[in-house]
This record gives C-alpha cells, sequence and structure tokens, in this order.
C-alpha cells in the first residue's frame, strides 16, 4: 500500500506538527492545505486519519486551508487530494501513532505488543491503561520530520475508509446554520462592495464618464472601478448607475467570430508534437479515415457568484477567500499590489461549487484592492451574476482533429491527434503570471501567464487524454496552445480531457461501425489494461439489453481512463431524440482503485455525469459587441431538472489498490456516450458540441439535402 | 423614518425598517441574519433564494419588502433543526442529497410547498415542482430522490409538518 516515494504533500511539509496538533483534550487536530469545493474532500481526509489513528471520527477536527496554519498543498485541482494530501495524512497518522504506542509502553514497561488503541485509549490485554493520546502527546517530537516508514493499516483493519460516512458540511447546509459560506461572513462594520469590471481586457476608463452616486462611495484605481456602501441594496444601485454611464475605449475587445467553433484552429499558436510506439508499414490511403471534433468556450456558472472579504489594518492584509489555493493567491496578492508576503493572511471559506478555475481569486484581488483604499474597515465583494457568467476565466474552446490509418479488418494501426485550444493551467501563479482582473486594471498591469503545457506525467492539460487507451501501434499527438488568447481561459474540470476523449470516444464508435463491429467489441479488440476491460465489461452487464429500440431512440457508449493515470469509466446512455435530445437513463461503471468514501465517490460521479451532460447539450459562451454576450441564466442555460436522467452507478471493489481521484473521470465520457447515443438515435453524426435543437435541425437538414 | 413593516417570521412577529422596494432577501440576511436563503441571481432566474410567504414559495431577491406586510414568511431555518428535523432535511441528511449546498436551501423550501399539497409525488412531479432550481454540481438525481423520500417519512410521522 505504501508506495516508496514519499506523497507530495509530504515532500513539501515535511515536519509532523505541520499536518497533526493535540490541542484540545479529546480532539486530534488534523491540517490540510485542501479544501472542501463540494466535492466532500473534508470527509474523506476524516475518515482516513481517524481509521490511522484509531479514533471515532467526531474526534477529529480539520483546519483547511489557512496560510498562518497548516501545509502548503498548492491547488486543490486534478483530483489529487485523496492522494496527496490524503496520503500524507494517512502516513503521518500512522507514524504518530507509532510514536504514542511507544510512548506508552515505555511508560508502562511493557512491549508495544502488548498495547493496543481504542478511540485514543490505551487498552494492554484488553483492559484500561488510564493512559490516553491527550497524556501522551506532550511528551512527542512532532517538530521532526516525518519518515513515512512507517506502515499504514493493512484493508482487513480498516474501520472507518471504506465506509459511507456523512459529509461533515452538509448538516450545517441542510439546517441552515449561519457562516456555512464565505457569503455569510458580517464582520463588525462591514462594508458592501460592487465592482464595476472592465467590458474588456485593457479597456481604458474615459474619466468624464463615472456617474456620481450620492448613496456610495467610489472608489477608483486606473481603471478599477467599485461602489461601496455599508447597506447591500446601495452599493448595488450604485454599481448599476455606474455602470450604466461608464464609457470605456482601447484595449482588445473580444471578436464576435470566437463563437464560431473553428476560430481556435486560425490563432497564433506555440505547437509541439510526439510520437510513440513504431509505424507500421500501410500504404493504402484509403483506409486512413479523417474526423474534426469541436467544442465551444463554456463558462463555470458556479451557483454562487463570487465573494470575498479583506481587510487591510496596522499594515496586515486579511483575506477571507473561496480560492482553490490559498498560498498562491498571498503569492500573487503581495506580487500585484506589492505588499510583503509576510503582511498577508488568507483565509479559506467555503463557496458554491467550484470546477476549476473560477472568479474566486479574482473576487479576493477585488475585496483586496478595496480594502487597501479603505484601511481598517472590513470589505466583502460579490459578484453579480453576470459578471460570475462573464468575468470568471472561462474553459476554453477546442478543435480535435483525429486521423487513423486502419488494418485490413477496420482497427487502428496509426493514428493522429491533433488538438487547438487556449491555455487551461492559467492559476494565479502559473507560469510566472500573475493573473487577477484588478491587478490587470491597475497601472501597469503585470504580464498574463505563458500559455503552458502541463508535462504529460502529471497528465497533460490540453493533450491531458490524448494518449490512447487502446493498444494502437503508433501514435501522434500534435498539439496548439493558442497564444495572446482573448477570452481568457484556464482550467476547467476535465482540462483538456472533455474535448479530446469527446473526440477520441466519438471516432472509436464511427471506426467501429466502419468495420460492422459493436463498438464495446470494437473497443475490447484493442483493450489490454485488464482494468479497462473489466469497467467495459460491468458497464454492458448492468444494462438492460431485452428492450427491441424504439424509433427515435439511441444508445451510445464510452470509456476512458481520467489522465492515464487515474480512475477509469464506462457509460452507456440511452436518449430520445426529437429535434432535442433527451437523456433516458445512465448506466455507469468506475473503477477509483480503494474508495475511502463509496457515497461520495458515487455523489461526486453523478454530478460529473449530469454536469457533463449540460456542457454537452445546452452550453456555449457567445461573444458579440467585444463582450461576452451570455450573461445570464436565459442565455446561458444549464441543465434542469426535469432533464436530467436516472444513473446507476457501480463501483468496483478494489480495496488493495491505491486510492484514484474520481472528480473530473466522468467528463470526457459522457460527452461521448450522449454523442454516440445521438448518432445511433439519428443515424448520423454532429461533431460539434453543444449538441443542440439548433444543430440537430440543421445536420438533419444539411443531411437531407 | 420611513414606516415599520410587520411580518411573522418562522412563527416569529418581526418588523423591519428597511425602505420600501427592498427585496426580501437583503432583509432576510442583511437585517434578520437568516442566512439559509441564498443570493444566486437576483433575477427569478435560480431558486436559490426561495422561501414561503403564507405556504407558497416566492423568490426572495426580486419581492420587495413593502409587498409582504402582513404575511407569513418561511425560510429554511423555520423548517427544523438538528434535533427536529423537519422530513424534508432528515431525507436530505439521510440521502446526502447535495454537494456544495448552495442551491439546497431554496430546493428544500419548493420540496416542502410540494409535499404540502402532493404528499406522494411521482418523479416527474418532483423535477416540475423543482424546474425553477438550478443546481450546478449536478445533485440532482439524489435530490429528487431525497424529495420521494421526504413523501414518505411524512406519511410514516402522519403529521402535518
Ligand atoms: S437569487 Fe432569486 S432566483 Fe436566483
Ligand atoms: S449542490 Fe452545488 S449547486 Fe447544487
Amino acid at each position: 500500500m505504501i508506495s516508496n516515494t514519499l506523497p507530495l504533500g509530504l515532500v513539501d511539509n515535511p515536519r509532523l506538527d505541520q499536518w497533526i496538533a493535540f490541542d484540545a483534550p479529546g480532539r486530534v487536530g488534523i491540517k490540510t492545505g485542501k479544501v472542501e469545493l463540494g466535492q466532500g474532500i473534508l470527509t474523506a481526509l476524516v475518515q482516513i486519519a481517524a481509521d490511522e489513528l484509531d479514533l471515532a471520527p467526531e474526534r477529529i477536527a480539520l483546519v483547511s486551508g489557512q496560510t498562518n496554519a497548516g501545509p502548503r498543498e498548492g491547488f486543490t485541482a486534478g483530483s489529487l487530494s485523496v492522494e496527496h494530501s490524503g496520503g500524507s495524512i494517512r502516513l503521518v497518522a500512522a507514524e504518530v501513532r507509532a510514536m504514542l504506542i511507544a510512548a506508552a509502553a515505555a511508560r508502562l514497561g511493557c512491549s508495544v505488543a502488548e498495547l493496543t488503541i481504542d478511540d485514543g485509549a490505551i487498552i494492554r490485554h484488553g483492559l484500561p491503561t488510564g493512559l490516553d493520546y491527550w497524556q501522551l502527546a506532550p511528551g512527542l517530537d512532532l517538530q521532526r520530520k516525518a519518515s513515512g516508514m512507517v506502515a499504514v493499516k493493512p484493508a482487513h483493519l480498516r474501520r472507518v475508509i471504506g465506509r459511507n460516512l456523512p459529509r461533515i458540511d452538509l448538516p450545517g447546509k441542510i439546517f441552515g446554520g449561519a457562516g456555512a459560506f464565505i457569503h455569510d461572513l458580517r464582520p463588525e462594520g462591514l462594508l458592501h462592495a460592487r465592482v464595476i469590471r472592465q467590458p474588456w481586457p485593457g479597456a481604458q476608463l474615459d474619466d468624464n464618464s463615472v456617474a456620481d452616486v450620492a448613496d456610495a462611495q467610489i472608489i477608483r484605481r486606473h481603471n478599477f472601478l467599485a461602489a461601496v456602501a455599508s447597506v447591500e441594496q446601495m452599493a448595488v444601485a450604485a454599481a448599476e448607475k455606474i455602470a450604466a454611464h461608464s464609457k470605456w475605449s482601447g484595449g482588445t475587445p473580444l471578436t464576435d467570430a470566437s463563437t464560431e467553433p473553428r476560430w481556435i484552429v486560425e490563432q497564433p499558436s506555440i505547437d509541439s508534437s510526439n510520437s510513440r510506439g513504431v509505424r507500421p508499414e500501410v500504404s493504402d490511403p484509403a483506409r486512413r479515415v479523417k474526423r474534426s471534433y469541436a467544442k465551444p468556450f463554456i463558462a463555470h456558472a458556479s451557483i454562487g457568484p463570487s465573494c470575498a472579504l479583506a481587510c487591510f489594518d496596522a499594515a496586515k492584509l486579511s483575506v477571507w477567500t473561496h480560492s482553490q489555493g490559498v498560498f498562491p493567491l498571498r503569492d500573487q496578492l503581495a506580487r500585484a499590489l506589492h505588499i510583503e508576503v509576510d503582511a498577508i493572511t488568507v483565509h479559506h471559506v467555503q463557496g458554491a461549487g467550484c470546477y476549476g478555475h473560477n472568479g474566486a481569486d479574482d473576487a479576493a484581488c477585488d475585496a483586496a484592492v478595496i480594502a487597501l483604499s479603505l484601511p481598517g474597515k472590513p470589505i466583502r465583494v460579490l459578484w453579480s451574476r453576470e459578471d460570475e457568467l462573464a468575468s470568471a476565466p472561462f474553459g476554453t474552446s477546442m478543435v480535435v482533429a483525429l486521423e487513423a490509418t486502419l488494418s485490413p479488418g477496420g482497427y487502428p494501426l496509426d493514428w493522429t491527434t491533433e488538438i487547438w485550444g487556449g491555455p487551461h493551467a492559467q492559476r494565479p501563479g502559473a507560469a510566472g503570471g500573475v493573473n487577477l482582473l484588478a491587478a490587470d486594471a491597475l497601472p501597469n498591469p503585470p504580464a498574463r501567464p505563458v500559455p503552458i503545457e502541463i508535462p504529460e506525467a502529471a497528465g497533460g492539460s490540453g493533450a491531458r487524454n490524448a494518449p490512447l487507451l487502446y493498444d494502437v501501434a503508433h501514435q501522434t499527438i500534435i498539439n496548439h496552445i493558442a497564444t495572446d488568447l482573448l477570452p481568457r481561459t484556464s482550467s476547467m474540470r476535465g482540462l483538456g480531457a472533455f474535448a479530446n476523449v469527446f473526440a477520441i470516444e466519438s471516432f472509436v464508435d464511427e471506426l467501429a461501425a466502419m468495420a460492422g463491429v459493436d463498438p464495446v467489441r470494437y473497443r475490447l479488440a484493442m483493450t489490454i489494461d485488464p482494468r479497462a476491460r473489466a469497467v467495459m465489461e460491468q458497464a454492458v452487464a448492468m444494462t438492460p439489453w431485452d428492450a427491441a429500440k424504439a424509433a427515435g431512440t439511441g444508445r451510445g457508449f464510452a470509456c476512458s481512463r481520467y489522465k492515464n493515470r487515474a480512475g477509469y469509466l464506462a457509460v452507456f446512455v440511452d436518449v430520445q431524440v426529437d429535434e432535442e435530445v433527451r437523456l433516458q437513463r445512465v448506466w455507469c461503471a468506475v473503477d477509483a482503485g480503494l474508495v475511502i468514501n463509496p457515497d461520495g465517490v458515487r455523489n461526486q460521479v453523478e454530478g460529473g455525469i449530469i454536469q457533463a451532460a449540460s456542457w454537452t447539450l445546452k452550453e456555449q459562451v457567445r461573444f458579440a459587441e467585444g463582450r461576452v454576450a451570455t450573461r445570464t441564466w436565459d442565455n446561458y442555460p444549464i441543465l434542469r431538472f426535469s432533464e436530467v436522467p436516472a444513473i446507476e452507478i457501480v463501483l468496483m471493489d478494489r480495496p488493495r489498490d491505491a486510492p484514484l481521484g474520481v472528480g473530473e473521470v466522468a467528463q470526457g465520457p459522457t460527452a461521448a456516450a450522449i454523442a454516440n447515443a445521438v448518432a445511433d438515435a439519428l443515424g448520423l453524426r454532429i461533431r460539434d458540441l453543444p449538441l443542440t435543437r439548433d444543430r440537430i435541425i440543421a445536420a438533419v437538414a444539411t443531411e437531407a439535402s | 423614518m420611513p414606516e415599520q413593516i410587520e411580518l411573522v417570521v418562522n412563527g416569529q412577529a418581526r418588523t423591519t425598517a428597511s425602505a420600501p422596494g427592498t427585496p426580501l432577501l437583503d432583509v432576510v440576511r442583511g437585517e434578520w441574519r437568516l442566512m439559509a436563503s441564498r443570493f444566486g441571481c437576483g433575477s427569478e432566474s435560480c431558486g436559490a433564494c426561495m422561501v414561503l410567504a403564507d405556504g407558497k414559495p416566492i423568490y426572495a431577491c426580486t419581492t420587495p419588502i413593502d409587498a409582504l406586510a402582513g404575511k407569513a414568511i418561511t425560510t429554511l431555518e423555520g423548517l427544523g433543526d438538528e434535533a427536529h428535523p423537519h422530513p424534508v432535511q432528515q431525507a436530505f441528511i439521510e440521502l446526502q442529497a447535495g454537494q456544495c449546498g448552495y442551491c439546497l436551501s431554496g430546493i428544500m423550501i419548493s420540496a416542502k410547498a410540494l409535499l404540502d399539497v402532493t404528499p406522494k409525488p411521482t418523479r416527474a412531479e418532483i423535477a416540475a415542482a423543482l424546474d425553477g432550481h438550478l443546481c450546478r454540481c449536478g445533485a440532482h438525481a439524489r435530490i429528487l430522490r431525497a424529495v420521494a423520500r421526504a413523501g414518505e417519512l411524512m406519511a410514516e410521522r402522519g403529521v402535518d409538518v
């Protein structure tokens, strides 16, 4: 179970006391740099710690995402939290437990083998010794480095891992306790602020266009503009008035053409390519097939707009944020605002669901800029719905062109994946850039992050999941990352995997149809990885096959291993298509390795399927008149309750394997399975997302003519 | 000095001096510090702010406070607490229906309003009742199951809640 290398969290934060504390009697403090995004990570970490320490889960007090307490763990992203933070906590807890039991043995003058632990109490031959963790802990040296050498519990001794421990954060949200979200914080003397954003990058504010407002104070720093008032409604009204009057010029308005599916292909880019395998001898060009697939810009569209609080007092800046990375945010705030890092404290407080690099960091910078102008006053910034949809970074539009050279039997021998897209990895601090909107509005704005590709060994970004799951003799991946791209793009759930898996799994279906082979059988014939085969076979086994296919209905399949190194997922989707696509049923098999919390994994996968279905069927950011045009739920619709299908999920039983992240595992396969089902229903293929009513009508009309 | 507006909130008489036209949501959160009703859009398109006025779901983000004088308002806080959960809350806990939870308060309010008139709703009836609510995390499937389960719990308890 223990790998030879330490988890990243422990490499960066080697001291035991960076992770664990015995400050309060009867409680054990566990510190993590990872934060709750609605994914249930805190509950999973409690389970891991409770198991290794032989404690009831209620005794674990988690501290999460505070720059002044706890490990520095970068971002909560990439389905890596259980691996990085969970792996670290597990090793630390195992080691501290061993230190505690050794200390008890020394006190009692007995051997360690005579002792066991029951909820923190030391037991000798089944009888209480009167000693417990809290008596022994003061004698431990927790400042020493973790060795990572103490064995963690074997599968059969675990009692909390693998159980459906209820989410620790849900009761507060279901019973309406105050303070569940950052939006609920109301410190004494609070001032409400609303920001009037630059309408496009680099836009200059016309000095004479700033309206007078009676009930609010205007904060202006160069092109940064905000209205501040003690009553929220007054800040809102003032900001609306100022926005309506303000005039902007210069800068770089967005082009309407970026709405078009293949606009991204024309943009200047950084290009790279790599090949793997041995190119087979194939000469017959008739056996070559090429198809191109596209996905538009999409919005995070969090249900709660971004929010942040900040206070600048006695030369110290405190910031409350729902950012995914409190330490990187602190570093970039220091750079952008010219303050010492040590003078800034960043506290994580939960926000609404977060699926990547959204507006959280930008809102934090907004609040910080205003706080610096109004020392001593706690400032609360809340974004409008319009800004949440239009100003947060987007998931980039992408085009994926696939080409396969086929064997006489119709299986690919040589395969090329060519990808065009904007950058994904653009979080604050990435590739040397600050990337905070308010900082961009100040004089001498910092450079944007350089577009980069995350190395394949770390899962890739634009080319994430471009390497095939299948056994193909030779593969080439060509990757074009657009430079100087406007609109602003960054990490969104799955990064490039969404478009790449959508394209690859659609193409595989097309190839299977050409070969006249059942799509699952076609895939199995190319799949060596036994775990990939197992999820495919499980998906087949759980899906009913008796009913005759009704007119206008279709079934689609897709499979993928997220990042080629995390969880596996295979999925069947049934649809009904009559101009509009209706999802009917979904059957899904998931291999997540060791599952810390089965219901938590199901919840993540269900959510991933529904969100991916929404992206696939409905979502597209549009641009008009130099700005983002999709600014309300009316023109950026997402999937509704009446459109959600029944979903059945089976988790593969793998208690002896390492845990594999599943937060993003469903995105790509769901899109492809829906597209394959729609093709099955219509008898024709639509290769550009979203699969809206208009697209279907147009495709059917083109086919008919 | 603006006139005081009187309402009953979660069974308790309340007054507010907020200016006429102030949205109920601002009064509920800003003045009374009942934080469960949430801001999501301010334009009746997400349901995060849903509360009951005389038992009927309304959007607190757009309903002006002066239009509600004398009415009985129920927010999520008025449904129940951990010691005495409303069947809707009990079912949402039982089925772990939620991810980030931001959408849940408004959804549970609409669920209560539905179950008060339709104690045994079908999946389609539940979905229709919740269609004015958005959930970005994709917790829909288990939310639909939780509302059905809440109906069962209400029948089991045999009480009018
Ligand atoms: S906040 Fe009222 S409907 Fe969205
Ligand atoms: S649970 Fe996050 S929006 Fe519904």
